[in-house]
């Protein structure tokens, strides 16, 4: 406005025309300059951005592939040692079923009034029936850090079962009164974002209906505290507060993905009680919600099959886990399962009797299955040979649906002469996959629908089954979760699918945003976005992109030097002359034929590769910059230990199968047995003196078990998992800004993106809780001048300092 | 070791960089992007077009019914001349230099962001307040509040 005052006045002076003229089209032409130069820079972060998300897409890619290892290693178990190995016994009880008591008895071992509550305690109380302030205290405590004790656990835990018991599979939900609806996406154990929800939106209540979809737990640290709050509204306001079952609410995955690990972690005590609580409570969560008999909400979709009739009459607590096949309807037929699981039982109690150097103490666990042992042992039906027979089926048939090899094998069970058998499959089977497609089906874009076999379970639906399924069941729209999504939710199908995900932060900090939406009697979408960002205050847009960038490399380097034999391999075979060196277009396509991985390795070689000689790399070199440290151990083969590091997650499920009694320990033995079957899947040699090695170095107590943990850790990776991504990003933001330590854990600062429109009203203005100004990231510490250089190009990526490393740690003998 | 690259290795070098740079926005993985993202993959492949420059280019590009969707095909051999011709070359530090010195018409040696904001959304080709904001965030000193120009050239 100065400038047109300005303009004006100088009108007057025909004097200053050709100057002023001139004097503006510099203007706008250094304009146009910075303009251009600015996108440009700008487009560049946008690629990085999207390539950063690819890695983390084709990670979790790779990482549900590691899941469908871990079943097929487990098919295989099944397939190669005879009923009475033991080895095979290690990890058959999970396949069992020890529901052969009734209710009661279960609510006696779940008793929580024997646990007495020391006066130190300044957490909170509960009473019972819960009311909304004691809800609205419990959010507080837990926001403060606190811990709520075990047995106001088990009290919570055991309402919320009573109450879920008599919930139906469907959950109907109306917008009549002129509700608002509140739905909810995935929130793996991110506490902060359910708080940002509560903070920007308000807690449930009667005038706030919320319905949460699944995939509470798992991955983020604070799974239980999420599961606590949403029971306790669930209890406060039964009317108000639905709750879907999310695949994760399993506790086999649990075991892989770091519920189990929480669980056990924060309650000690009475952690395996409170385990066992949730498993039955987890069967009874519903699995769908519908409103106003319109929309659909589902954790994971649907396939060509699903029938909402069928599920509104399953059984749906018969279904505890994806990897585990429903108990038989007809009671005789369960007396005798009952029995043979106490064969089982048996077995297995006397073979690891055996295998214990120190016998475990008994804890209330152990000391109850001995009791119900009593009670059945006088019905005996089968032979021992017949039962395990029934058994080793059972267990093959729970593959079936995640293993390719065992697919012929499922349809040559269902066509089996033995009456009991096929009757199981065909009505067991039918419900079975109805259940795993809502769990675990994702959309796909063209038509048709094929088994999911990323996942291992559910199908990939396509548009016109989702028009089919609308149109059958008088429905217009689908809203689902499961998949992470970018900006929080995403439409497809015609906008007839929405994917909701409110885990915002989910690969790493800054890498997606996390959304819940609103729905009126209008059923039009209002969204939400938001992204928690306690850890990156102080922090601009481009230092953002870096720093998930910094994280998505990291975790490629890794991938890389964890394949170096392969690699290395496929290098050899293009350098056959063996000068050490390869162009960078041979480097590329050498590394997807290895890893698959899919992504777009010439644009990422810039960032992977430091320097280059006339054009090609020498990739000795290049693997010996990937790795800090060699294995200090020349003993331990280098193939050996990245295969075992490839595997690793595998090998801690399998750990934690094992260790029956969840006590975090594991024998030499059954740690030898463990090594050795992998070993022997992924024909690998290890042998005797190398276990052996690893059992001493790993045993620090020397009592003849092995802490799983301090396992894990031995391998000394710089491995970067979620729960650990404060402590590594608090140290990047020091390495790279010289920030001053924080001490304490930062505030969270809650800020808004803007929401799309979808609806015409505005939101209200929620102020952030620290004063800054309404934008996306908000700089309010102090960083060094170096930051406005940041428009500037980067410095290389490579830092010697944090890239990753294997070692194994040995002590000299 | 005289000639290394011979113009074909050249011609294909340029095309696997285009192909992967496609990919990148190819998110149904069928050899199609959405026009509005042509700008940012000319951009990333190092080119400093001025939005002009881009309607242009995505004139070229579009089917003769416009579909939203730019094809693999049609965009493959733009780019290549684009790349090869090199043109619209990165700009020099000093042009930028001076470029930030002619708005600061008061020769402070440094812009306030009001002063930047109103440039750049109002002359040349207007910045969306998204493209200020993410601008500002990037640019402004937090201690002084005003944008050290100076700083961001060697």
């Amino acid at each position: 406005m100065k400038t047109t005052a300005f303009i004006a006045n100088l009108f007057n002076s025909s004097l200053f025309i050709s100057d002023l003229s001139r004097v503006l089209l510099k203007a706008m032409k250094a304009a146009v300059l910075i303009q251009r130069w600015y996108r440009q820079y700008a487009a560049r972060m946008e690629v990085r951005r999207r390539y950063t998300w690819n890695i983390f897409q084709s990670m979790e890619y790779a990482d549900l592939q590691d899941q469908i290892k871990l079943y097929n290693f487990l098919g295989y178990l099944m397939d190669n040692f005879t009923p009475s190995s033991t080895e095979r016994n290690l990890i058959s009880h999970i396949f069992r079923e020890n529901e052969v008591c009734r209710d009661a008895e279960w609510e006696r071992y779940f008793s929580y009034n024997n646990i007495t509550v020391p006066d130190i305690y300044s957490g909170p109380r509960l009473t019972f029936p819960l009311d909304m302030d004691q809800a609205a205290h419990l959010v507080e405590a837990f926001k403060n850090k606190q811990q709520l004790h075990s047995r106001y656990v088990l009290q919570l835990l055991l309402e919320t079962w009573k109450l879920l018991r008599v919930l139906p599979n469907i959950n109907r939900v109306s917008t009549c009164h002129s509700k608002e609806i509140t739905i909810c996406g995935d929130l793996h154990g991110q506490l902060e974002d359910l708080l940002l929800i509560f903070y920007k939106n308000g807690m449930p209540s009667l005038e706030k209906p919320y319905v949460f979809n699944g995939d509470y737990v798992d991955r983020g640290k604070d799974s239980i505290e999420i599961l606590l709050i949403l029971f306790a509204f669930l209890l406060v306001f039964p009317g108000d507060v639905y709750l879907n079952r999310g695949n994760h609410e399993d506790h086999i995955i649990n075991l892989r993905y770091g519920f189990t690990k929480e669980v056990l972690n924060k309650y000690k005590l009475h952690g395996k009680r409170i385990l066992k609580l949730l498993q039955k409570i987890f069967s009874w969560l519903p699995l769908v919600t519908v409103i106003d008999q319109r929309v659909l909400i589902v954790h994971g979709g649907i396939s060509d099959t699903t029938d909402l009739a069928l599920i509104a009459r399953v059984d749906r607590h018969r279904y505890v886990s994806a990897l585990r096949p429903p108990k038989k309807k007809t009671p005789s037929r369960t007396n005798v399962y009952a029995d043979s699981e106490r064969y089982d039982e048996m077995i297995i109690c006397k073979n690891r009797r055996g295998s214990l150097t120190f016998p475990k103490p008994f804890g209330a666990r152990e000391s109850f299955q001995r009791r119900s042992l009593q009670d059945f042992s006088s019905t005996v039906a089968r032979t021992l040979g017949e039962e395990f027979e029934v058994r080793r089926r059972q267990a093959e048939f729970s593959l079936s649906s995640f293993s390719k090899s065992h697919r012929i094998l499922s349809s040559a069970l269902s066509s089996d002469s033995e009456p009991e058998s096929s009757e199981f499959t065909d009505t067991g089977n039918d419900e079975w996959k109805q259940i795993l497609d809502l769990l675990w089906s994702d959309p796909m874009s063209h038509d048709g629908c094929i088994p999911n076999e990323v996942r291992g379970g559910g199908c990939y639906w396509g548009p016109d089954v989702t028009e089919g399924f609308l149109n059958r069941h008088n429905l217009q729209l689908i809203i689902r979760s499961h998949e992470c999504k970018q900006d929080g939710y995403e439409f497809c199908h015609n906008r007839k699918v929405l994917t909701l995900f409110s885990a915002s932060n989910y690969y790493e900090v800054g890498s997606n945003r996390g959304a819940f939406v609103r729905l009126g009697p209008d059923l039009v979408p209002y969204f939400v976005q938001y992204q928690a960002t306690s850890m990156t205050r102080g922090l601009s847009f481009p230092q953002n992109v870096k720093r998930t960038e910094h994280t998505a490399l990291k975790v490629l380097r890794e991938q890389l030097f964890v394949h170096k034999s392969d690699l290395l391999s496929a290098f050899q075979e293009i350098d056959k002359e063996n000068t050490g060196l390869i162009c960078l277009n041979d480097w590329a396509s050498a590394i997807e034929r290895v890893l698959h991985l899919d992504l777009p390795w010439r644009v990422l070689h810039p960032q992977l590769v430091s320097s280059t000689t006339d054009g090609k790399l020498d990739y000795h070199g290049w693997f010996r910059d990937l790795a800090l440290k060699k294995p200090s151990s020349e003993h331990i083969e280098q193939t050996m230990l990245e295969t075992l590091y490839r595997h690793r997650s595998t090998l801690e499920t399998i750990f934690r199968i094992v260790d029956t009694d969840n006590s975090g320990l594991i024998t030499f033995e059954d740690f030898r047995q463990t090594l050795k079957l992998l070993s022997a899947y992924l024909k690998m040699e290890i042998s005797d003196e190398v276990i052996n090695e690893l059992v001493i170095s790993t045993d620090t107590n020397n009592d003849g078990s092995i802490d799983i943990d301090e396992f894990m850790e031995a391998f000394r990776l710089v491995d970067k998992s979620r729960l650990e991504r404060g402590k590594s990003l608090l140290k990047l933001m020091q390495d790279n800004q010289s920030l001053p330590q924080e001490t304490e854990s930062p505030q969270t600062v809650y800020s808004t993106a803007p929401q799309t429109s979808q609806c015409p009203a505005s939101q209200p203005a929620d102020p952030p809780v620290s004063n800054t100004t309404d934008s996306a990231c908000s700089q309010t510490a102090n960083p060094p001048a170096s930051q406005t250089g940041s428009l500037t190009e980067d410095c290389p990526a490579s830092q010697t300092e944090d890239l990753c490393h294997i070692s194994v740690v040995v002590p000299p003998q | 070791m005289a000639d290394k690259y011979s113009a074909d290795t050249i011609i294909t070098e340029t095309q696997k960089r285009i192909s992967n740079a496609f990919d990148v926005f190819d998110h149904e993985s069928n050899k199609t992007v959405d026009v509005r993202e042509i700008g940012t993959i000319i951009r990333s492949l190092g080119c400093f077009p001025s939005e002009a420059d881009l309607h242009d280019i995505i004139a070229e590009l579009e089917e003769e019914e416009p579909t939203g969707f730019v094809r693999y095909e049609k965009f493959l051999p733009t780019m290549t001349k684009i790349l090869l011709e090199r043109k619209f070359r990165p700009i020099t530090e000093d042009l930028l230099l001076q470029a930030f010195e002619v708005l600061d018409q008061q020769k402070k040696g440094h812009l306030e962001p009001e002063e930047l904001t109103k440039y750049l959304t109002q002359e040349g080709e207007p910045f969306t307040q998204e493209e200020m904001d993410e601008m500002l965030s990037a640019a402004v000193d937090p201690d002084k509040n005003v944008i050290l120009y100076k700083d961001f050239f060697h």
